[in-house]
């Protein structure tokens, strides 16, 4: 089971990362949000993958750890808002630069 | 009385002048003097304790002793020496500059920075600590780069002081890696400890360096050949400054670090070759050069470099008085060169022109003058009874000492003898050729004007001096140079028998040097035709060639570097990454930690497929935007599945949630922007990107197993177990965010609101329609919106606020809590704005959403407060049991309040974002704010 996690975040990152060297905005997003949802995955499974027992006193004998629990539910939020952020400053700055270009120029090709 | 006072009067003493702009330069040279002089006071005053070979005076104040770094001060014979040098010639300077800028309205300036200069040279000498000379050192290369280039209207003199600061600047700099090696070897970084160390230091692996980067320092600044070339070039600078600078402090502050430094470096072969042959070479250039030149000043300044190679050739000699010739010389050239310099200043004022074809026969309009510089350029040959003529009877006996190696017992004396020759050549020609050799020719000004007598006084007291020297050498010698000398190799030394200068071999050299350079002389025509004849090697554009490419390579790479483009800046970090973390990953011996496996279920595995396959699916559809959009809404679910799979049902709860709205934004995004991405980027790139990805895919991988398989050591031992008794709540997770780490969930609620507050802002002036409408036109198309969603809507609202409010309340016991109710609130409204339209919804909600925001704030705060009225820290939570009708007993507690903040927080920004994106897709275009 460890090693699917691993691989599953390890494909997430690789199409997070891929996605981020991208020369458009809206790829960039995409592949920002790939990217965070491995990192909150990872973050999540530092706590170790443990089934069926949530983090609630009384409920089963060993529970998962709610620490890291605690500290990704927040991320995934505070994700969220710059997710939202990105957004609209892409939006801006295509309006803007009148293109959708990460540098704002030069649309029809990637600089080298 | 402390030594810093000698630093801190001129330091200090440098603001007169600065407050008094504008004002006649008799005045601001008066005010100058006053702490000129009491520094020269305070140093005079320890002179019969140096004399007496007192020991050294080590006064120290630490300040950084982690670093070696202590502010600390140092007399002994060698620094007096330099300091009374450095003060006293400096007053004559200032007394030469009230005459010669007479006149001029901008002479405060020199005059702030000649006192800073005194400041920072006295620094250099009078420093215990390595650290801290070097502070100063550099400090001389800054201020000299002010005096050159003091004439800012004029490019010579701007690119002369460039070029200074580019080469001692850069030797500064090796200075530093010297010393800081030094230091290591040595121990520490103060004097007393540095000295002590010269076995130590000779024999460390690293010497060679050191000594290369030391001497590579103290060449530059003392302008040894090849590094000579600033000096000439930094005579644009006015004459008080050539005459100081240059003449009697800066550039021989070089030939004091390595007397400095002798015992600790000195006394090596490699120490004798670099510096006597250095030395060498830069005599017989300057003396050669100074000879030819026709610029006055440029005479002086070759003279100047090739006097420096005499005394740095005594400091490499080894022989057992050479470093006590060596000083002597260096007063003595302080002595005679500083009145030449101030001799050509005058000149050049009174006629236009430096140029000693012009300027000739000016015995007539300037007898005194003449004199007086007689007297000088008498020492700089060396004539009977001057002091030039000891200290070069006493380099010539010195280079007869010489044993070792073979060459140099020949080649030395030979080399000196001729050096010596062409120096008696250049004194007779400043003398004879500006005051004698027939009639003046041109000149600019005419009739030239001498100073009047009074502007003759520094030259007077300063050619006074050298008399005294050249009649009781005695004298001279045992209250400066010998202190210095034993201050210089540390350990007592006899004094020096000026009687043994009467040896006959000397004297032949003597008196051939003096011969053959007055013939040289009187051959001058049809030498100096010969000169013009052969090819003009011009060091000065090799400079500029150098610094030149010097400034495009780095253009260049700068240009490679940094050319603008995000996607390459990405690039870079990612590979620093790459490199760095995989650096260490490739050195984990384990990548299996021994944890026993989870075993695998059919389930499961399909999950994570499907999770990976619409992973890769955004990127294979990534130019088609839409449907990559909905492939990471897929991506999203998933992921709330993992988290519900691995015991995190509130995890998975906000994950679904925010799935949702970022979809719905990104959505409302995707409408403005174009619907496909072009296929902008070379296979090339694609492969490059692609391997990037997919090394850091396989290292997260990676570690990520490796941490896996590993055993957990957790702190979470402590939640579980005061999460009843201290949080009052069974929902461990929530207890956390409310309680336990209430603090940081505060500060993440305001980043949320931050960030809406951050988008109502971007999206207030935004106006989308206008100008991205005709990039797509048929787009925008008015739709109805759908009945049935309307309808159902509607009918969903009640049910997803109660449920919302269900989830709220029993967040702390069971999954739930502020943030996912308030998630649940936001996504319950969305569908409302999505289902009815903005307009339709606008009119049926309240929508003061930034007031929302602030209150969700402002009740978590408050509740954070409340704690205090009862004496307990930020924070602290109580609970207790309330049991009320039809719902039964829950538990309550302050957290809830706090989380009560947390859910109006999240609801008001999560709303704001969404609403304002929403407005700027309204047909009827942004209407009135919305929040």
């Amino acid at each position: 089971m460890e090693l699917l996690y691993a691989i599953t975040l390890g494909v997430l990152t690789t199409c997070g990362v891929y996605l981020l060297l991208r020369a458009r905005t809206f790829t960039v997003i995409l592949g920002l949000t790939l990217l965070s949802h491995a990192v909150n995955l990872y973050l999540f499974a530092s706590g170790r993958l443990v089934a069926g027992a949530p983090a609630i006193v009384g409920l089963t004998e060993r529970s998962a750890d709610p620490l890291p629990q605690a500290l990704v539910l927040t991320a995934i939020v505070i994700g969220f808002a710059m997710t939202a952020f990105v957004v609209v400053l892409a939006l801006k700055a295509a309006v803007e630069l009148r293109n959708d270009h990460v540098d704002g120029e030069n649309p029809d090709e990637d600089r080298a | 009385m402390p030594l810093a006072l000698i630093i801190l009067l001129p330091l200090t003493g440098a603001c007169l002048p600065a407050l008094m702009q504008g004002r006649s330069s008799r005045l601001l040279a008066s005010v100058s003097a006053i702490p000129a002089l009491l520094s020269l006071l305070l140093l005079l005053s320890w002179l019969p304790h140096v004399m007496h070979g007192g020991e050294a005076i080590v006064q120290q104040l630490t300040w950084l002793p982690s670093l070696g770094l202590n502010v600390a001060f140092r007399l002994d014979g060698l620094g007096l020496l330099f300091a009374l040098l450095i003060t006293g010639i400096g007053c004559l300077i200032l007394l030469y500059a009230r005459y010669y800028f007479e006149g001029n309205d901008a002479s405060a300036r020199f005059f702030t920075l000649i006192l800073l200069f005194m400041s920072v040279m006295l620094g250099i000498v009078l420093s215990e600590n390595l650290l801290f000379l070097l502070v100063f050192w550099e400090l001389t290369s800054l201020i000299s780069f002010l005096l050159i280039g003091f004439n800012t209207d004029r490019q010579a003199a701007r690119l002369g002081a460039r070029m200074s600061l580019v080469i001692t600047g850069g030797g500064g700099l090796a200075l530093l890696g010297g010393l800081v090696l030094l230091g290591q070897a040595a121990g520490g970084y103060d004097l007393s400890t540095v000295l002590a160390a010269g076995d130590r230091i000779r024999s460390h692996e690293h010497y060679g360096l050191m000594l290369n980067l030391i001497l590579l320092g103290a060449f530059t600044k003392s302008a040894q050949f090849p590094f000579h070339l600033w000096l000439p070039h930094a005579m644009t600078a006015p004459t008080p400054v050539s005459a100081y600078l240059h003449s009697a402090t800066m550039v021989k502050a070089g030939l004091f670090l390595l007397a400095r430094l002798h015992p600790a470096l000195g006394d090596t072969p490699e120490w004798f070759h670099l510096v006597t042959l250095t030395g060498m070479l830069t005599l017989m250039v300057g003396a050669f050069v100074a000879m030819f030149m026709h610029d006055m000043k440029g005479l002086l300044a070759y003279s100047t470099v090739s006097h420096l190679g005499l005394i740095m050739l005594l400091i490499g000699l080894g022989t057992p008085m050479a470093l006590a010739a060596a000083l002597f010389h260096l007063v003595c050239h302080a002595l005679f060169k500083a009145p030449l310099f101030m001799m050509a200043g005058y000149v050049d004022r009174a006629t236009g022109t430096r140029d000693m074809r012009q300027i000739n026969g000016m015995w007539r309009f300037m007898p005194a003058m003449m004199v007086l510089t007689g007297i000088s350029a008498a020492a700089m040959a060396g004539l009977p009874l001057m002091s030039g003529y000891l200290s070069k009877k006493m380099l010539f006996t010195e280079s007869l000492l010489v044993t070792a190696p073979d060459w140099a017992v020949v080649v030395i004396p030979a080399w000196v003898t001729l050096a010596a020759l062409f120096s008696v050549a250049y004194s007779i020609r400043i003398f004879h050729n500006v005051f004698f050799n027939g009639r003046p020719i041109n000149l600019p000004i005419w009739p030239p004007k001498g100073p009047r007598p009074a502007a003759l006084s520094p030259i007077a007291l300063l050619a006074l001096a050298t008399l005294l020297v050249g009649l009781m050498p005695e004298h001279v010698y045992s209250a400066l140079v010998q202190p210095a000398f034993a201050a210089a190799r540390q350990t007592l030394v006899d004094p020096y028998d000026f009687s043994t200068l009467g040896g006959s071999v000397p004297m032949i050299m003597s008196l051939a040097a003096l011969a053959g350079g007055a013939l040289f002389y009187a051959m001058r025509d049809p030498l100096f035709r010969l000169h013009a004849s052969l090819p003009e090697v011009d060091a000065k554009e090799i400079f500029d060639w150098i610094m030149r490419s010097a400034i495009a390579l780095s253009q260049r790479r700068v240009f490679q570097l940094e050319n603008g483009s995000l996607q390459r800046y990405l690039v870079f970090i990612m590979v620093t990454v790459l490199v760095l973390v995989g650096l260490e990953l490739l050195a984990v011996d384990r990548w299996d930690g021994g944890v026993a496996l989870a075993p695998l279920d059919p389930l499961t595995v399909l999950a994570a497929i499907l999770l990976c396959l619409a992973a890769l699916g955004v990127v294979v559809f990534h130019h088609y935007r839409l449907p990559a959009l909905l492939l990471l809404g897929v991506t999203g679910l998933f992921v709330t599945v993992t988290f519900a799979r691995f015991s995190a049902p509130d995890l998975a709860l906000t994950q679904l949630m925010v799935e949702v709205m970022a979809v719905v934004i990104m959505m409302l995004a995707l409408s403005f922007l174009p619907q496909t991405s072009p296929q902008g980027s070379t296979s090339f790139r694609m492969g490059r990107d692609l391997a990037i990805a997919v090394l850091m895919g396989i290292g997260v991988t990676a570690f990520s197993f490796a941490i896996l398989t590993r055993p957990q050591e957790t702190i979470s031992g402590f939640f579980l177990a005061n999460s009843v008794p201290g949080g009052g709540g069974t929902n461990v997770v929530n207890v956390i965010l409310v309680d336990f780490r209430g603090f940081d969930t505060l500060g993440e609620i305001t980043v949320l609101g931050i960030a809406a507050l951050a988008v109502f802002a971007f999206t207030r002036d935004l106006h989308l329609k206008e100008r991205v409408v005709d990039t797509h036109p048929g787009h925008w198309v008015a739709e109805p919106h759908p009945i049935m969603l309307s309808t159902v809507a509607r009918l969903v609202l009640p049910i997803a606020l109660l449920v919302s409010a269900y989830i709220f309340l029993r967040g702390h016991n069971l999954p739930g809590g502020g943030f996912i109710a308030g998630l649940i609130t936001a996504v319950a409204l969305t569908l409302q704005y999505m289902a009815g339209g903005l307009v339709w919804a606008q009119e049926r909600m309240l929508s003061p959403f930034r007031p929302l925001i602030g209150a969700g704030i402002l009740i978590a705060v408050l509740t954070g407060l409340g704690s205090w009225l009862f004496g307990y820290p930020f924070l602290t939570s109580a609970h207790g049991h309330v049991s009320l009708p039809l719902i039964g007993e829950f538990e309550l507690a302050t957290a809830m309040l706090f989380d009560l903040g947390v859910y109006a927080t999240v609801v008001g920004s999560t709303l704001l974002i969404l609403a304002n994106l929403g407005k700027l897709m309204t047909v009827a275009g942004p209407g009135k704010e919305i929040g």
